[in-house]
């Protein structure tokens, strides 16, 4: 049963102070979303059993939500993507973003951080995996939650919300134009990454891909390689692909932002969790 | 994209970072996206030292033609100084770190 509040019932009826509108029943309760939040830096346990920091927004007016892992990219665990993540609590959804470069520079500035983390080498896919399947377990015990859990990332998280989509008990994935996804990073480079072709077959979540035409990492050409493997695999997925939009087109705060392709790409993305998660 | 290419350089010297002169120790040259400069893609150039934590870093975002000029210049530098001076750019024992 539905309860709805006094305001709204007010504008449907100026008189009336409490009734129950049988007739609305079978209205979600997202409709009636203030979408009021929370957000908060907490510790969770990630690879290895380290405790390492995350950022965590949590919708305040609803139960039972779906919760998603947002997966920072290589510039790091910066305030662009916390707005992502409190978008995200804004929408109905719990959302955790673990602080994948904790152990290297604690309390550091994002671009320090990341820059340190650069000279280091980068991080691993193992110690990738085991601070999203932490992230996954913590999300996925709060009282609040449903228990279903997605992961998304952005550019090089891109690549790792694929990876973890393989290796980790998720329910989604949402690619948004990750490089080095189907093809290796340069030999030369300090910062490795390898093709994950050989581990889709073990994807056991649908899949969002959301991606630039003019993006060069990855290309047209690669996301198509990709859309090939996992028809061949029979994998659940949907791709799109905009024109006019390159890499990073969500960044609201950079030259690369494109509106159109990022409120589109949002919309598909909401929709998506709705399938997946809700 | 977020380009993997990295090269690192192992240099010595001093730079100045938001908690003053420190002792730098190495540097990573890489093409991504800039934090500030208002492009795409920028050269960044991190001088840094490990050793006293990530803070301890100078950082530089430019474009293609700024990065190939100031290359340039130091090169310039380096091949128009006699060297003598030059070897007198090596840190002295006495030098703290």
């Amino acid at each position: 049963m539905l309860t709805v509040p006094a305001t709204l019932l007010r504008q449907l009826d100026p008189v009336a102070t409490s009734v129950t509108l049988v007739e609305l029943r079978h209205t979600t309760q997202k409709e009636f979303m203030t979408r009021n939040l929370t957000a908060e830096t907490v510790t969770i346990t990630g690879h290895h059993g380290d405790n390492i920091e995350a950022y965590m927004a949590l919708p305040t007016d609803t139960a039972s939500v779906g919760s998603i892992v947002v997966i920072h990219h290589l510039p790091g665990y910066d305030e662009s993507t916390k707005e992502i993540t409190r978008r995200f609590a804004a929408a109905g959804y719990a959302a955790l973003m673990p602080n994948l470069y904790h152990r290297i520079a604690p309390g550091a500035d994002p671009d320090d951080a990341a820059a340190a983390a650069r000279a280091q080498g980068g991080i691993s896919d193992e110690q990738l995996v085991g601070d999203v399947e932490g992230a996954r377990r913590y999300l996925a015990n709060l009282s609040v939650t449903n228990g279903r859990v997605a992961a998304i990332g952005f550019c090089s998280g891109g690549r790792q919300a694929v990876l973890v989509g393989c290796r980790l008990p998720l329910q989604g994935i949402i690619d948004c134009y990750g490089a080095f996804v189907v093809m290796d990073s340069p030999a030369e480079s300090s910062l490795q990454a390898t093709s994950l072709l050989g581990e889709l077959a073990s994807l056991q979540c649908p899949m969002l891909g959301l991606f630039g035409k003019e993006d060069g990492y990855p290309s047209p050409e690669q996301t198509a390689t990709l859309e090939a493997a996992l028809t061949e695999h029979g994998k659940d997925f949907e791709f799109h692909t905009y024109e006019d939009a390159g890499h990073a087109f969500f960044n609201v705060d950079r030259p690369s932002y494109r509106a159109e392709a990022a409120a589109d790409g949002w919309q598909r993305i909401i929709s998506f969790l709705e399938r997946t998660v809700a | 994209m977020c380009t993997y290419q990295t090269t690192l350089v192992d240099l010595d010297g001093s730079g100045k970072t938001a908690n003053g002169w420190q002792a730098m120790s190495r540097a990573s040259v890489y093409v991504d996206h800039p934090v500030h400069f208002a492009s795409g893609h920028a050269v960044m150039i991190d001088v840094l030292n490990p050793q006293l934590g990530p803070s301890a870093r100078v950082a530089l975002e430019m474009d293609a033609a700024s990065a190939q000029a100031l290359a340039e210049a130091i090169l310039h530098a380096l091949a128009e100084t006699p060297s003598d001076i030059l070897l007198d750019t090596h840190r002295r024992a006495s030098s703290s770190a």
